[in-house]
Order: structure tokens, then C-alpha cells, then sequence
């Protein structure tokens, strides 16, 4: 008899998956590790000293506003906090001032992210969040793209190559350079072959499903297509679309974040979709020369309302009933 | 593992979502053994869904294996017969499994297991005699729920029933006991279908079991062969093995393509599904006429000395029966009746064994851990999960704010509570503990 004896009661099931918050963050830091190898071989050190900065300041900030403001549980241990310290640096150039980008990760952080309630409750992405702040209100060194391989171990930066990301110059890098990332733009982003490998690795471990980054990708292909057509321009013009800005970064580590995107499938697609029209729309006729950030974050807040239409019918509700309550909800 | 030999249907609409959990069908091998009959059983009066029965025998009264010790006239429920020959002790209430009181009989054994002088054979030769006999043999259903056989078998012969299901799925981890049934038994389980199908009119009678038991497929196959060439109504249905297939509405769904609507029954789209270990129990009432007097069951779990399948008597004490198992071989951190997945956690090894108890599983404290929940990050896991297509987060989010309509409206009670979204969730959020709260709820409200 055991009665005596200390044994846990609780609710079933009593079998539970070894997967945990903090292994899913890993496994998506993991996915960034090979742009962040990418970015110091590019950029130089300088790249990574700035993710470094940007790393600490997240995590740092997540802490202490937990501890000594709202005076709650200690999260920085899901890791998320470095995710947004990792994105958001991947999302700046790298001869960025140290200052500016604490000030950003305060902004990701502490107000997008925290404010709302921390993990799982912001309606933004908090490391675009804390980039499209700094690109309102550093508009100049923002856009100040460092020349790629200008030395290792240049820490000064600011040997800038200003204006010149392949999207508004004429002065077009070659295709093969393109991809492997030798081309001034932020840091992360531009080495399109780390980026498909952190893509693989995040769909063969099951982490994100494919439906974002293959319907976001794949719509700007479309339009760029038809733009092709339209700007009677060669076939190479959608790979220039493609695999220039931060398209790749965007529709593999942001877009897929779970808090700011659908849950089903359906409602995953329709945001990708989204997502790639509206870059296409800001690329093709805004007067702002990348539009992946802002058209996840329009997308993020439409999410609730995508939510609202796609969420799949509980097992067996009849065909009628279905068309009734559609009826209803307009 | 052989192949599943070829003929096998495979299912016609597969499940949605569910979860990959590790079998650990470490008792698949055991044959079904016997305990040494107990000293005392417990016999409670409430071991199914519907009325509980009030006992018909007090104390010092000497009752038989098969004596009917509790019945009632309310027609959801089942009769409980005596599972070992002895004394009445003691009438009076006991502590189920679950925590609720009920009343049951206790019966000192005198060792012998005399059957009674009045079992016979029944004479069944329609449906009334059949569905008399069912009731008369107290049988429930044995895969956990323990509803009334009899009560799921009086169909209205005009509700345009076609199709038998025979669950042999066994999809919960460690059980084996179903599997066991059969290839130890497989006569049974195939002469049961015909009478079933004979008596209450089935056109179709689908045996469906996962693919990780071929050698069941094996036995069973050759058995429906051999005995019906001509007649192809009676056949086996290999499916993919994945929690929770043997769900009720997922067994619908695979046999047959239809889906049970949310608040109905698989009656009501024309099946009805029999646990395989029930159907045999059916077969050798029929010829034997013995009550269910006692059940196989699986012991196994990390902190069990000798895991074993053992036949024991309703009402052993679960104590005895771990006992029997070479007793615990590390300290128990949990014990559970039923499966992982939908098992019931228990106080204590005090307790009888109930006629719907598939297993006895004894964890130690490395494999009783619970994830310590943290915030939702809305990844989706349980909504991906979900068999029945709910988004068990949005459940949680509407529970917590006791919101009742929204919890209307994303169908909260079509939930089965079948754990798939609770065990993929990173976050560790007791889900179902959710789902049943909001079903409470609900439940409060409709009764206000």
C-alpha cells in the first residue's frame, strides 16, 4: 500500500512531449546561426559585435523590467528575448552606432513586447517593432550600408556605401554574389544561402510550417514577374527581387513568429500572401526604398482578424450549419 | 514486425492532427496470466456510465462466482455479480478511483471460486434475447469508458444502422491487453461479430486495429477467411498508428468516412463501435452464460518490478494486483488506471480494480514530471493537434475570461479530452484541465 506515500494527482494525459518553449527558441537560434557566421564573414566583426550588443541589451532589458517594474516571473530563460536581440540586429547595418541600437532594443523589448504582457501577448513582432522605430528616428545611419568585406576587423564602420542596396541602384552586384550575401545591406539578411539553411532546418525539425515563407516568397515572385513583364525586363530582374532587402530574413524568422501570425493553415497563407503584396506594393510604387518590415507588421495587426475567419469548425459541424453561421457573421 | 498481410481495408478518411507517442508495448509478448485468487474483493456498485446499482445480498449472506450481488431497474446501467466465491462482509460506501463515493459490496473469499449453480448458457435466438442476455451479463464497455453495452446495442432497428466497428486500435501507450485478446482469442472475437451481425441486422462489420500489431491482423485474417469465403461483409482494417485512433469518432470517421456531428452519437450516423475485448466477452457469455466477473488488464509503468498482463477478478485491490507484479521496483511517483494519455491518477494503491480499468500503470519520478507551465506563445501545437479541428488555446483564452458564448461557439463540448494538445504543448498548459473547466462552466450556466 502506498496511500502513505507522496504520489502526484493530476488532470491526464500523463505523457507529455519533450518539447518545451526554450527548445523551440533554440532550435531557432540555431536556424541563425549560419547568418551570423555569414554576417562577421561579410561585414567583419563589427557585425557581430552589434548582435552581441543587441543580444545582451534584449535580455537584459526582459530582466530587469520583469524584476524591478511589473515584478513577475523570471522569463529570460525561454530564450526569446535573444531571439529578438538576434533579429533585430540581423535587421540593421552593421556600422550602426552601440547607442542607437540599445535604444532600439529598449523600444523592441521593453514596449512592444513587455507592455502587453511578455511573451505570447504582443500584437507585433517585437524585433520589426523595434526596427521600424529606429528607422523612423535614425532615417540616415539607417540606411548607411556598410561595403561588404571592407576587413575583418574594421570596428569603426562607418565607411559607409551609402544608398546603396541593390533595390535602388543601378550599380547591380552579380547574381551569384547576391546569394551568397556580398552585397551592402543589413547585416543579417543578405546571405541568402545561411538563410535557406536556417529555413530547412527550422521545417525539418518541425518548428515553423512552410506555409508563410513559401506563400510570402512565392507571391513576390509572382509580382515581380508581372512586373517583369510590365517593365519588359529580363528574367533575372525576380531573382534581384527575391534575394535583395530583407525578404528572406523576413519570410523565414519574422513573419513565422507564432504570436503575431495565424494559427491555421489557411489563416497562414493569407497572411504570406498578404505579407508579399504589400512588399510588393512598397517596393514597386512607395517612395521607401524595402517594404518586408512594414508589410509584416500591417500583417500582424490584421492577424486577429484573419484568426476570426479561418479558425477551422469544431469535427462534424454540418455543411448548412456552416453556411448559416457565415450567413449570420455578415 | 511481419507485413500486414495483403486483402486489408485501409481506412476510407484518415485522422486529423493527433500526436506520435512512443508505444512502449513492452507486454505485447506476455501472455494473460491468472492472480492467485485475493483474499477479499471490493465490489462497487457504480463501475459504469449511468444509475448505480443498490446491492441485493448483506452481510454474512454466501454468494457464488457470478451471483448477482447488485442490480436496479433503471435502464442505463449494468448488473454486478459476485467475482469470487466467500462471505459478504461488509456493505457500505467506498472511495472510487475518481474521488466519489460509492456503494459496494465486500466478499471474504473462501479460496474455491465455486461458480454459481444458476449460470447456464442464454438462449439467444433474436434481438430481444440478445439484448436481454447482454444486460444480464453486466458487460460495459471494457476500452475505458464503461458504458452500458446493452444500452449502445438497443439501437431503434429503424435508425438505418449499417456498419459494426470493432475497435481493436489500442492506441494508448503500454496497453496491451486488446492486442493480447486478439491473438489469444480470436475464435471468439469473430464468432461474437457474426451473431452481433446476424441478430441486429449490420450489413458491415469493419475490425480495425493500428499498424504496429501485424501478427493480430495475421491471426484475426485467417480466421474471417477460413469460416466465410463468400461473405466479404466481415472485414479487417489496417490503421496508421497514431493517438488517439481508437477514439470513438475517429474510429467512425476512419471506418467509414462519416463524422459524428458535434452533441451526437456514432448512432447517429449509422454506427456503432464495440471495444474488441468487449466483443469477446460477448462470445463466451453466449456459450459459457458466466457474468463479467473478472478482466484482463496490462501492469506495467517504470516503477513495476515485472510488468505482466494479468486476468484478475473485479474489485482485486490494486495493491495486490502490483504485488503480484513483483511490487514496485523504484519509488512511485504516479500511479494511473487507463492509459497514459487518458488515465486517471489515483491517491493510492487501496483501491478495487473496476470493470472498465484496461491497465494499472506505476511511474517513477523521472517519468511522472510535469512541465512547469509557463506563458502560451500561441505556437499552435494543440490547435495542430487536435483530432476534433478545436484551437484549444483560444479555449483557454475564453475559459479564463469565462467567456460562455465564444466557449459556444468554438464548440468547446465536442472535446474529448483525449490529451493530444496537452501533450504537445511547449508551454506546458494543462489543457484538458481547461477544457473540462470550460465544460463546467457551461454546464453551470445551462443549469441556471
Amino acid at each position: 500500500m502506498v496511500n502513505d506515500k507522496k504520489l502526484y494527482v493530476s488532470a491526464s494525459p500523463h505523457a507529455r512531449s519533450r518539447k518545451t518553449t526554450r527548445s523551440i527558441m533554440l532550435d531557432v537560434i540555431i536556424a541563425l546561426i549560419p547568418a551570423l557566421i555569414a554576417s562577421g564573414v561579410i561585414f567583419g566583426l563589427r557585425a557581430l559585435v552589434v548582435t552581441a550588443v543587441s543580444v545582451v541589451s534584449c535580455v537584459v532589458f526582459e530582466w530587469a523590467f520583469r524584476k524591478f517594474i511589473v515584478k513577475r516571473s523570471n522569463t529570460i530563460g525561454d530564450l526569446s528575448a535573444v531571439i529578438t536581440g538576434i533579429l533585430l540586429a540581423f535587421n540593421l547595418p552593421s556600422g550602426i552606432p552601440y547607442w542607437m541600437v540599445v535604444l532600439g532594443d529598449f523600444f523592441a523589448i521593453v514596449i512592444v513586447k513587455q507592455l502587453f504582457g511578455g511573451i505570447g501577448q504582443n500584437f507585433v513582432n517585437p524585433a520589426i517593432g523595434g526596427r521600424i522605430f529606429m528607422l523612423l528616428s535614425f532615417s540616415s545611419k539607417m540606411s548607411e550600408w556598410t561595403a561588404p568585406r571592407a576587413g575583418f576587423m574594421n570596428l569603426g564602420g562607418v565607411d559607409a556605401l551609402s544608398g546603396a542596396t541593390p533595390l535602388v541602384s543601378d550599380d547591380l552586384p552579380k547574381l551569384m554574389d547576391m546569394f551568397m550575401g556580398v552585397r551592402g545591406g543589413c547585416l543579417g539578411e543578405t546571405c541568402i544561402l545561411a538563410l535557406i539553411l536556417g529555413c530547412l532546418y527550422l521545417l525539418i525539425n518541425r518548428v515553423i510550417s512552410p506555409a508563410i515563407p513559401f506563400s510570402f516568397i512565392g507571391t513576390v515572385a509572382v509580382i515581380s514577374a508581372i512586373a517583369m513583364l510590365v517593365k519588359h525586363e529580363g528574367a533575372e530582374y525576380i531573382a534581384y527581387q527575391l534575394m535583395s532587402g530583407g525578404l528572406f530574413l523576413g519570410a523565414v524568422f519574422m513573419a513565422t513568429d507564432y504570436t503575431t501570425s495565424p494559427i491555421s493553415t489557411k489563416g497562414k497563407i493569407i497572411f504570406g500572401i498578404g505579407c508579399g503584396l504589400i512588399t510588393c506594393l512598397i517596393r514597386l510604387f512607395g517612395s521607401l526604398p524595402e517594404g518586408v518590415s512594414y508589410s509584416i507588421i500591417i500583417m500582424n495587426i490584421l492577424t486577429p482578424l484573419i484568426e476570426r475567419v479561418t479558425t477551422p469548425k469544431p469535427f462534424g459541424t454540418p455543411k448548412k450549419e456552416k453556411a448559416e453561421k457565415k450567413e449570420a457573421q455578415a | 514486425m511481419s507485413k500486414v498481410p495483403g486483402g486489408v481495408l485501409t481506412a476510407v478518411k484518415k485522422v486529423r492532427g493527433g500526436v506520435k507517442v512512443d508505444h512502449h508495448k513492452n507486454t505485447a509478448d506476455m501472455e494473460v496470466v491468472r492472480i492467485p485468487t485475493p483474499e477479499t474483493v471490493v465490489i462497487p456498485m457504480q463501475m459504469h456510465i449511468g444509475a448505480p446499482c443498490e446491492p441485493v445480498v448483506k452481510p454474512g449472506d454466501t454468494v457464488a462466482v457470478g451471483q448477482l450481488i447488485g442490480d436496479t431497474d433503471k435502464f442505463v446501467s449494468a448488473p454486478i455479480h459476485a467475482s469470487v466465491s466467500g462471505t459478504v462482509k461488509a456493505v457500505g460506501d467506498v472511495k472510487l478511483p475518481n474521488g466519489t463515493l460509492s456503494k459496494a459490496v465486500t466478499i471474504e473469499s473462501d479460496g474455491e471460486m465455486r461458480l454459481w449453480e444458476g449460470i447456464e448458457p442464454p438462449k439467444v435466438e433474436n434481438r430481444e434475447d440478445l439484448l436481454k442476455a447482454v444486460r444480464a451479463s453486466g458487460l460495459v464497455g471494457l476500452g475505458g469508458a464503461g458504458f452500458p453495452t446493452h444500452v449502445k446495442l438497443a439501437f431503434p432497428q429503424d435508425k438505418g444502422i449499417d456498419t459494426l466497428v470493432v475497435n481493436a486500435a489500442e492506441c494508448e501507450p503500454y496497453i496491451t491487453v486488446d492486442y493480447r485478446e486478439c491473438l489469444d482469442n480470436s475464435w471468439n472475437i469473430i464468432s461474437a461479430v457474426y451473431t452481433l451481425k446476424e441478430l441486429l441486422g449490420f450489413k458491415n462489420v469493419i475490425i480495425a486495429a493500428e499498424d504496429n500489431k501485424p501478427e493480430a491482423f495475421k491471426v484475426l485474417k485467417n480466421i474471417a477467411d477460413k469460416d466465410n469465403n463468400d461473405d466479404d461483409a466481415v472485414k479487417l482494417m489496417v490503421l496508421k498508428s497514431k493517438y488517439p485512433q481508437g477514439a470513438e469518432k475517429m474510429m467512425v470517421q476512419s471506418a467509414t468516412g462519416r463524422k459524428v456531428p458535434p452533441g451526437k452519437l456514432p448512432a447517429d450516423v449509422g454506427c456503432v463501435v464495440m471495444n474488441v475485448a468487449s466483443v469477446s466477452y460477448l462470445s463466451r457469455y453466449l456459450k459459457f452464460g458466466k457474468p463479467l466477473v473478472s478482466r484482463s488488464l496490462t501492469v506495467d509503468g517504470s516503477a513495476i518490478a515485472n510488468p505482466k498482463n494479468v486476468r484478475v477478478p473485479i474489485g482485486t485491490n490494486i495493491g495486490e494486483i502490483i504485488d503480484f507484479c513483483g511490487g514496485f521496483k523504484t519509488e512511485p511517483a504516479k500511479i494511473i488506471t487507463g492509459g497514459p494519455m487518458m488515465g486517471l491518477a489515483i491517491v493510492g494503491t487501496d483501491l478495487p480494480i473496476l470493470k472498465q480499468n484496461n491497465a494499472i500503470l506505476a511511474f517513477d519520478k523521472n517519468d511522472a514530471f510535469i512541465k512547469k507551465e509557463t506563458d502560451c506563445i500561441r505556437c499552435g501545437s494543440c490547435a495542430a493537434a487536435c483530432p476534433l479541428s478545436l484551437t484549444p488555446t483560444n479555449i483557454v483564452r475564453a475559459t479564463k475570461a469565462k467567456d460562455t458564448d465564444t466557449l459556444k461557439r468554438i464548440g468547446v463540448n465536442v472535446c474529448m479530452e483525449c490529451g493530444s494538445c496537452a501533450y504537445s504543448c511547449p508551454a506546458g498548459v494543462p489543457l484538458v484541465q481547461y477544457m473540462r473547466l470550460a465544460k463546467t462552466i457551461l454546464r453551470e450556466e445551462a443549469s441556471k
